[in-house]
């Protein structure tokens, strides 16, 4: 019986250990959390919305260029990536279905979805705002895009594989083309997934720093013209945070705040789709 | 209304007044029956009528989830099991359990035959050998296995997997075994084979299975419990209970009018 | 001969999905060969092997060697992977068997949600708050403990102006932590229910069936996310660029600044004013794209996709 007393103890032991560990990671996340909560809320301001640019030195102006740069840029990707996507998705599963070369894209998809960011700003970068001569929001967009396309034909693909092959041949047996399968039976199937796969690759491009930096670049001037450089609410962190003005510095953390409720809302707005659809 | 006769053998377990319930749910109303020692026990009934829950509260496997409280007395050799304060650990060593599907362990078919004897600290190389070698012959696996000891216990097939927990879970000489429907996935000469060995287990340690298996349960057990909707409705010998059941609900139950 | 009705729309929407799936190679391989591409004077210039073990970044000479950017990320990755996983799997752990059921799902959630956050926010974090309690906290007592220890001690010696390798490493470690961990946990959680039951049925504790049955299980599956890890860690840019320090040298001290790729190209790609620096910034990345490909490929087809057969 000593043996089971010796367990017992250890494993009491390891309770504790790893209970130490879970408090000790969450120590620092909230933390991170608190200070975001109290630097943020605390430089939050109307004026922070709707107000221009700051000159340096100045203590008024706002973040509208970026806001609006912001959402322009990630409306773009998606309007790029979101076709692609799921016309890829849609590929695999419903045409490519298990041949090697269905196979093979899915696995480079995977490949491309862990691709550094940064990586991709490099590449944009060199065909886009090279040829060109200039930094543009649209290069911006482009970037954005192809970090999303691989993982929008993941949870397509994923998705419409889960619709029930029955429902298929019910309407081929109707005598429905395979165009109109799918987009009669098919994507009406998967419709909540696949939206909730498009919410949550916008959750998680919409944060997205360093591809902007070399493609969208900032503009420290309001824009709607997405082939001139774009201030977005990430790169606009980046350079007030690091400015010795302390008025850029709380602009930055309004910033962050205000992408950090954006994506994080964006996110769970995606969980609680899924969360009612897959219930069952 | 419920039909319970003393078995004429010594009682292993009592079970006095047993509730149990997940959550706000009732699944067990009130269940009261002796369970003979060293004989076979068959739990049968239409699924869902709570067998496989009355079956885990004897090792208290329900612990492990949130929700779920006894009420009652589960005795075993007169020591209530259900007392919070009775050593879980020590309990299920004592009434070791098989389960519906194989369960082999990712390790050898070695290591999972000694894994419960390591868990009560026996290091000693040769008693190991020997309690492994043991209880893979009582599991009528020895001979099939003694030349791949060290290879993955996943290798096997299912009929052989499933002897192998056999073997495993009378390693450790528990004074209980508890079968869970133990041959739901497997094929016809596996099941007759696992058969074989429960009754090879009467007069050496008491044993419960639960099965949906109407002619299971009258090939292997020597006493039978029929359960309903979380009752107890007749508990008699199984021959008694197969040929002249007392209650009407057992009688349409055997008969196949429902179930 | 007459087509039936719809056959075209048929036909179109096959090959535009075809296109598109092909699109998706094409803009694989694309990236590859123009990285390659643009690199190609610096790797003409400097060589392979030269300029990886190179310490000299010099733009106003035009000499530009990739060893410490290297170093860096390399350093910053191993640290902040041997600070995270022990963490991450502790409390992978407390969430899949020791935490109370009405905790699991949301300190669970906290921790998917955590994984969400944007990772400059994290950078501005560590160089707000961080940084300065590295330097008036923290390096007293690193001096103290590991700076006393034989052979590593070095590594943790001179003075920190707050920003450094250490604290990149740490900040980095931290980003990853809820990443890891959720991994660690999906992982954990694969195993079958039945499974972790035979072994309580045997009398083990919950430690017992943790060792010997749960990890054992999900090994496969908990490695392949440490690497996948390592592969986020390695190309994370954001979290470090604002603690690194942006120095392009070999610091002889973890608590001194440092670079890494990822830092010099967000700090250097927008300022090269010279063919011969963009391409060597060029190459940087091309390098970056070759280390977290292997690091991808070997966590996602050596390890998980066993787990998901």
């Amino acid at each position: 019986m000593d043996a089971i007393k010796r367990r017992k103890l250890i494993n009491s032991l390891i309770l504790v250990l790893s209970t130490l560990a879970a408090l000790f990671g969450l120590l620092w996340l909230f933390w991170i959390l608190g200070t975001l909560l109290y630097k943020g809320l605390g430089s939050l301001s109307w004026e922070v919305f709707v107000g221009d640019p700051p000159a340096p030195g100045d203590n008024t102006g706002g973040l509208k260029h970026a806001i609006v740069g912001q959402t322009i840029i990630v409306f773009l990707a998606t309007v790029i990536g979101i076709p692609i996507g799921i016309l890829a998705g849609t590929y695999l599963s419903e045409y490519g279905k298990g041949s090697r070369w269905a196979n093979f894209v899915r696995d480079l998809s995977d490949v491309m979805m862990s691709i550094p960011s940064i990586v991709v700003g490099t590449f944009v970068y060199a065909i886009m705002v090279k040829p060109f001569g200039h930094f543009m929001g649209l290069a911006g967009s482009v970037s954005l895009a192809i970090m999303m396309i691989p993982i929008i034909l993941r949870t397509t693909d994923d998705m419409l594989r889960m619709v029930p092959p029955e429902l298929r041949e019910a309407a081929y047996a109707l005598g429905a083309t395979k165009f109109k399968v799918i987009k009669d039976v098919v994507y009406r199937a998967a419709i909540t997934g696949i939206v909730t796969g498009v919410i949550l690759s916008v959750a998680r491009i919409g944060g997205e720093t360093a591809p902007l930096l070399f493609t969208s670049f900032n503009n420290n001037f309001f824009t709607l013209n997405i082939f001139q450089p774009m201030a977005s609410l990430t790169v606009t962190m980046y350079d007030y945070a690091m400015s010795p003005y302390k008025y850029w510095q709380d602009l930055a953390w309004a910033a962050a705040i205000i992408l950090t409720f954006g994506v994080l809302g964006a996110n769970i707005l995606g969980r609680v789709i899924a969360h009612y659809k897959f219930k069952k | 209304m419920a039909f319970v006769i003393e078995p004429s053998e010594p009682e292993k377990i009592v079970v006095d007044h047993l509730k149990f319930y997940y959550g706000n749910h009732q699944v067990l109303k009130d269940i009261s029956f002796k369970v003979p020692e060293k004989k076979v026990t068959a739990l049968i009934g239409p699924s869902g009528c709570g067998k496989t829950t009355l079956l885990r509260c004897f090792n208290r496997m329900h612990d492990l989830y949130p929700g779920n409280r006894y009420e009652g007395r589960i005795l075993l050799d007169g020591e209530n099991i259900l007392d919070p304060n009775y050593d879980v650990i020590k309990l299920r060593i004592r009434v070791g359990m098989v389960f519906q599907k194989p369960t082999a362990f990712p390790m050898s078919i070695f290591d999972n035959v000694a894994y419960g004897l390591r868990l009560q600290g026996i290091k000693n190389k040769t008693e190991l050998a020997d309690r492994v070698e043991k209880a893979l012959k009582d599991a009528a696996l020895w001979d099939q296995v003694k030349d791949k000891l060290n290879k993955p216990a996943t290798a096997l097939s299912g009929g052989q997997q499933q002897r192998l927990c056999i073997a495993r879970a009378i390693a450790v000489e528990p004074e209980v075994l508890l079968f869970d429907e133990p041959t739901s996935a497997l094929d016809p000469i596996s099941t007759a084979k696992i058969e074989e060995l429960v009754v090879s287990f009467r007069d050496k340690l008491t044993v419960i299975i639960v099965t949906h298996n109407m002619q299971q349960a009258a090939r292997v057990s020597d006493y039978t419990a029929f359960m309903y909707m979380g009752e107890l409705i007749e508990f008699n010998k199984t021959e008694e209970l197969f040929v002249k059941p007392k209650e009407k609900l057992t009688e349409d139950y055997i008969t196949g009018r429902f179930g | 001969m007459a087509k039936s009705r719809g056959f075209w729309a048929d036909w179109t929407f096959g090959k535009v999905a075809a296109l598109s799936a092909l699109l998706v190679v094409v803009i694989l391989i694309a990236l590859a060969v123009v990285l390659y591409g643009e690199s190609k004077l610096a790797i003409k210039t400097f060589g392979v092997w030269k300029f990886i073990t190179s310490t000299v970044w010099n733009p106003p000479m035009n000499k530009f060697g990739g060893a410490p950017a290297i170093f860096g990320s390399v350093v910053s990755t191993i640290i902040s992977i041997l600070i995270a996983v022990p963490v991450a799997i502790g409390v992978a752990i407390f969430l899949t068997e020791i935490a109370p059921h009405y905790l699991r799902t949301p300190v669970g959630v906290a921790i998917e949600l955590l994984a969400a956050i944007p990772s400059i926010i994290y950078g501005m974090w560590g160089l707000f708050f961080f940084a300065p309690f590295m330097r008036d906290k923290l390096q007293p007592v690193i001096h103290a403990t590991l700076g006393k220890l034989p052979l590593i001690g070095q590594w943790f010696e001179g003075y920190t102006p707050g920003i450094g390798l250490l604290t990149a490493s740490i900040v980095l470690s931290i980003m990853i932590l809820p990443y890891t961990a959720a991994i660690s946990r999906d992982s954990f959680k694969m195993v079958p229910d039945i499974l972790k039951e035979s072994a309580y049925a045997l009398g083990a504790t919950k430690w017992d069936v943790m060792k010997d049955v749960v990890i054992p299980y999900a090994k496969l599956g908990v490695v392949g996310g440490v690497i996948l890890s390592l592969g986020r860690a390695l190309g994370e840019t954001m979290a470090v660029t604002f603690v690194m320090g942006n120095q392009p040298v070999i610091p002889h001290s973890l608590l001194e600044p440092a670079t890494s790729i990822t830092v010099t190209l967000a700090n250097e790609f927008t300022e090269a004013d010279t063919d011969i620096y963009l391409s060597s910034l060029f190459y940087l990345a091309f390098i970056l794209f070759v280390m977290s490909f292997f690091v991808i490929v070997i966590g996602k087809f050596l390890f998980l996709k066993k787990v998901e057969r």
